[in-house]
């Protein structure tokens, strides 16, 4: 390591091979108790359907299976290590009796579709944070059927298109900033309206002129993330919206920087129709990886008739139940309920908070996000000067002028101890470095952050191949994606 | 708040450190109209006790203790300990999408492995990393036959899970896609006179699930022979992922869209759940979801990488594949260690002893009720249809805390009193014997009170 | 760097090379630099009909894919086989890989299009941005 830091060492670090590769005949981790029917011949039930061979599956022993997961899992970067300053992805803390309450049996083993007598239990979880979640965004109602903020948009405007096909016309295309997220015009696409681009202006903001002049009766929507993806908040929202609402169009909101928002703001007050939410972002459900997230998607009373089926009501007699009579509905976006288990997650976190921990919460995200900005600044390029909420964007033109990107920063980081921030993104603003610290970094975390930027930028300037052969320290160096793309081998295979 | 790691004085230091006098300088930016007053109205902060008696309370409202003859998508298997234990691991539980790969290796490597091994169970060349669930599984392998084959049309089996239907609507309403559905014959399969019939030049693809929504196992065979004759792709669709274990996987398939749940995925009131979508390496580049893929670094050694993304959302926008952005990792990395734990012998002896405890419960119900769709194989589920509604069977089986197969009038009204019936290999010979013997009880109480059985019992209301 | 005067070429960075009736047509070094390593290539089939300005394949690099643009109207009489085994040869020579040949429908396009010198000044003009 060329520079020390505080922050990490190198360490002895355990190597694991694929699984199959220790695969042997005979091994088990499995042991199943004797049946207490009679025994079956396969063979006899299912005729031609019985499968004789199961190939290549492993034979492996428990305690292989353990030192498995847990050498691979030393490999990974995590939360629980430390900081994410990833834009956008809100990597806050996972508190753990989110983890404990998803286990209690009733509500991990409740079949969904066990009689509502003995469902009470997750329909009051659900109609609880469906009611706060309404009451945190401001809205009139909510879906939670969606299993992530991509399958939430589309969702949102599944309804609008049900929206706008209510009242004659079902309109043809949808706004998009050129500083959206890549799933905004994916999610259009998907749901058979045409994407048009709406460029920001100077101060990375909606353009108001452009807006006006692009609007007209064939726009359903506009796709507004607020804060925008350069962590600036539109102060013309309301502009915004009136010109959306004048021609008859809607205001959706991508929801993934409502960390800036919670309990400051609401966006159902400043005339947003219709938002998704990422519960594995704002209300601190674990990324797990890649997933599994939750995208419920909030509305204002216009849009209700058209929510997924079914929807939580409250019966006569006082118990919940749910209605599958809605005429006007959209239909399902997936079997069942939703990602029922990242509701308790997200409840159990809004409970531990309340009120004033939430708005705590926001303070200290955006309170962050700035301590870093006022770090980094002078250090790196800031194209935008606008106000910064809950995340910051630099980029990579001081460092290009010596040959180094964002992305070889970012891989240069990770030998301090960090996990890079969101590199290439926004599109418009060319190398960008979008870093969102979130409220759950401490002082001491930041000022390592910092120190280890600044640093880099040093290095940039006196040994910039370092920084660009960088990372050094991980126990596999750049991995070639082309090969990966050109002769794409995506699953192993016995030797011949 | 406990989540912050931050005293007054740090706070203090901070806005110093910017130049800012109050935290509300920095919410300036949001037009003062809108900026909140008054405290969001939701109940106050809750000491992790209180957090924890309020869903252990919501526990004992939702079944606590139950026993469940419920499948229909969502199945109660055993899950080994050490899945928890495993993913539990902050180093799983709290990491990002493995998109920086030199500090994700376990992440990736451990998803190379669940491709690998759905490959194995399902027969197909290439799986990705999962999708939401089996409905929107299906939902996109759907799409993907759509673009692969540039046909719009769509036939799909009335035997497959209802919801998955409603699922497939609601995604093709908006591209265009009209659907027709084939019918199924007495012995619980797809119709194949009737398919032949819907299918035409514009078929894009036939999608069949198997073992089907009443357990019954299709003859994927024949239905591919007739898909394919016209030009049309076979997607199937598997909602019990355990019959791989002794049932042939669909080979003939094109696209298989799966539904893990089944592999070490606790029900969870039906969802985070794991979809997958495997195929053949010639359709890869069609297939959504992300993708691991093996590659060499620098210095040549072994490693993984996410790959093929130009098929994704973040580089194609509006072009891409799906707008999907997750896969359901930490779900699919149960699914992983479940089929590791049981690997080759073990799936074979646990789908072994699903067939043994549905055998056994079918001949019982057989005994009292009648076994439909008996013409067949099955492998977990089966349907009986009794004499009384099987809403008011359930109704009593409740006071055993017991939950009955899910009635079907809802779904297929012209099956009348029917209902679907799963068992595992947790569901117990006493409680199949107890379950029996209330049917036996309903059959003959039917029986003996004939005509005035039609008086208005206090039938409970059941989910459907 | 000089490019090959016996063809035109697109401001979308394709080459044209004209053989009485037919054509073949690829990318210039200008656009596989700008690509970076080329993984895969995806054009139309034989018998295809291009038009001139629009799309007709996409070329894709690990983390960005481009829109490959028809510098002259035609049917396509032939698609290079190399592209789907080695997609890297565009990278290593892109005016000596071929994607597609064609029969042109108006040959008179190609009056449009930049010559080998034009093309030059156009990409010194674009790299000074």
């Amino acid at each position: 390591m060329k520079h020390a830091t505080p922050k990490a060492s190198l360490q002895v670090n355990q190597n694991e091979g694929l699984i199959f590769e220790k695969s042997s005949a005979g091994k088990a981790a499995w042991k199943l108790p004797p049946l207490d029917v009679p025994e079956v011949d396969a063979a006899a039930l299912l005729g031609t359907a019985e499968r004789k061979d199961l190939g290549n599956m492993p034979e492996v022993s428990e305690i292989e299976i353990i030192r498995h997961f847990t050498r691979m899992s030393t490999w990974n970067y995590a939360i629980d290590l430390g900081m994410y300053p990833l834009g956008s992805c809100t990597m806050k803390y996972n508190p753990r009796v989110n983890e404990a309450v998803a286990r209690v049996e009733g509500i991990a083993n409740g079949h969904p579709y066990q009689p509502e007598k003995i469902s009470q239990g997750a329909l009051h979880i659900i109609k609880t944070l469906s009611e706060q979640l309404i009451e945190i965004t401001g809205m009139d109602a909510i879906t939670m059927q969606p299993a992530a903020g991509a399958h939430g948009e589309m969702t949102g405007l599944l309804m609008v298109r049900a929206y706008h096909q209510s009242k004659g016309n079902a309109r043809k295309k949808i706004l998009i900033p050129d500083s959206a997220h890549g799933t905004n015009p994916a999610t259009a696409a998907m749901v058979n309206y045409a994407v048009e681009n709406l460029k920001s202006d100077s101060r990375g903001m909606v353009d108001i002129a452009a807006l006006a002049a692009q609007m007209n009766e064939d726009v359903a929507a506009l796709m507004l993330t607020n804060p925008n993806t350069l962590g600036v908040f539109e102060q013309d929202i309301h502009k915004i919206a009136d010109i959306l609402h004048a021609k008859g169009g809607l205001l959706y909101m991508d929801g993934a920087n409502m960390n800036a928002l919670v309990g400051k703001v609401r966006p159902g007050d400043f005339g947003v129709d219709v938002m998704h939410l990422n519960l594995h972002k704002t209300f601190s459900t674990p990324h797990g990886g890649g997933g599994p997230g939750s995208g419920p998607v909030a509305i204002k009373k216009a849009l209700e008739p058209f929510l997924p089926t079914p929807v939580v009501i409250t019966k006569a007699d006082g118990t919940l139940a749910f209605d599958y009579n809605r005429p006007q509905s959209v239909g399902r976006v997936r079997a069942f309920y939703g990602n029922f288990g990242m509701f308790v997650r997200a409840l159990a976190y809004i409970q531990a908070n309340g009120p004033d921990g939430l708005r705590q919460t926001t303070e200290d995200a955006v309170l962050n996000a700035n301590y870093i900005r006022k770090g980094l600044e002078g250090t790196y390029d800031l194209p935008y000067s606008t106000p910064t909420m809950h995340e910051v964007v630099f980029s990579d033109k001081v460092q290009l002028k010596k040959g180094v990107r964002t992305m070889d920063i970012a891989k240069r980081l990770i030998d301090y101890g960090f996990h890079p921030y969101t590199t290439a993104f926004p599109l418009i603003v060319p190398g960008a470095l979008m870093i969102e610290p979130t409220e759950s970094e401490s002082v001491e975390e930041m000022d390592l952050f910092i120190e280890a930027m600044k640093s880099i930028a040093e290095e940039v300037e006196e040994d910039p191949q370092y920084v660009l052969d960088a990372p050094h320290s991980t126990r596999v160096s750049r991995l070639d994606e082309t090969a990966a793309a050109r002769k794409p081998v995506l699953r192993w295979k016995p030797a011949s | 708040m406990r989540y912050l790691p931050k005293s007054p004085a740090d706070r203090e230091a901070m806005l110093k450190a910017i130049g800012l006098r109050s935290v509300d300088d920095l919410f300036a930016p949001i037009p003062a109209e809108y900026r909140l007053t008054r405290d969001l109205n939701i109940p106050r902060q809750m000491a992790e006790s209180e957090i924890v008696d309020f869903f252990r309370q919501r526990s004992r409202e939702n079944g606590e203790g139950y026993t469940s003859f419920l499948g229909a998508g969502a199945y109660a298997h055993y899950r080994p300990v050490i899945i928890d234990s495993l993913i539990s691991r902050g180093e799983f539980l709290t990491a990002y999408t493995p998109y920086q790969a030199e500090i994700s290796q376990g992440t990736l490597q451990s998803i190379f492995e669940f491709q690998t091994m759905i490959c194995e169970l399902t027969g197909m060349e290439v799986a990705n990393a999962s999708m939401y669930d089996g409905s929107t599984a299906a939902a996109e392998a759907v799409m993907m036959a759509v673009r692969l084959t540039g046909r719009r049309s769509v036939v799909v089996a009335r035997s497959l899970h209802p919801e998955y239907r409603e699922v497939l609507a609601t995604y093709a309403t908006h591209q265009g896609m009209p659907l027709s559905v084939a019918g199924f014959n007495d012995d619980g399969r797809l119709n194949l006179k009737e398919l032949e019939k819907a299918i035409t030049p514009e078929t894009a693809c036939v999608l069949v699930q198997s073992p089907n929504f009443f357990g019954t196992i299709e003859d994927v065979a024949a239905v591919a022979e007739i898909a394919h004759r016209h030009g049309a792709m076979l997607v199937v669709s598997i909602a019990e992922a355990v019959s791989l274990g002794i049932v042939e996987p669909p080979r003939e398939a094109d696209v298989i869209a799966m539904e893990a749940q089944s592999f070490g995925v606790p029900l969870g009131f039906g969802g985070p759940y794991c979809g997958v979508i495997a195929t053949r390496e010639k359709y890869v580049r069609q297939m959504p979801g992300r993708l691991v893929g093996q590659t060499v670094d620098k210095q040549g050694r072994r490693g993984f990488v996410l790959t093929l993304a130009t098929r994704e959302q973040h580089i194609r926008r509006e072009k891409a594949t799906s707008n999907i952005c997750t896969n359901q990792a930490l779900v699919a990395l149960m699914v992983n260690i479940f089929m590791t734990v049981y690997g080759k012998v073990g799936l074979k002896e646990l789908a072994k002893q699903n067939l043994a405890k549905t055998a056994y419960a079918a001949a019982q119900f057989a005994k009292h009720g009648k076994i439909l769709f008996s013409g067949a194989p099955r492998f977990n589920e089966f349907v009986v249809q009794t004499s009384e509604d099987p809403g008011a069977i359930n109704s009593r089986l409740l006071g055993h805390k017991m939950v009955g197969g899910l009635p079907l009038k809802k779904f297929y009204p012209e099956l009348g009193n029917a209902a679907l019936w799963c068992c595992t290999e947790l569901t117990t010979r006493s409680a199949i014997d107890t379950a029996a013997g209330l049917i036996a009880e309903s059959e003959r109480s039917m029986r003996s009170s004939s005509v005035a059985s039609s008086k208005e019992e206090d039938v409970e209301e059941v989910a459907r | 760097m000089p490019y090959p005067t016996d063809r035109k070429y697109t401001k979308e960075h394709e080459w044209i090379q004209v053989n009485g009736n037919s054509a073949t047509i690829g990318i210039t070094d200008y656009a596989q630099q700008s690509l970076g390593d080329i993984v895969f290539v995806e054009t139309p089939k034989v018998g295809a009909e291009l038009t001139a300005g629009k799309t007709f394949g996409t070329v894709e690099s690990v983390k960005a894919v481009s829109d490959l643009f028809a510098p002259a109207s035609g049917t396509v009489t032939e698609v290079n086989a190399d592209l789907a085994t080695s997609p890297e040869k565009v990278n290593t020579d892109a005016h000596g890989s071929w994607m597609v040949k064609l029969t042109l429908k108006n040959p008179g396009e190609l009056d449009g299009l930049l010559s080998a010198a034009d093309y030059e000044k156009f990409v010194a003009e674009e790299a000074g941005h």
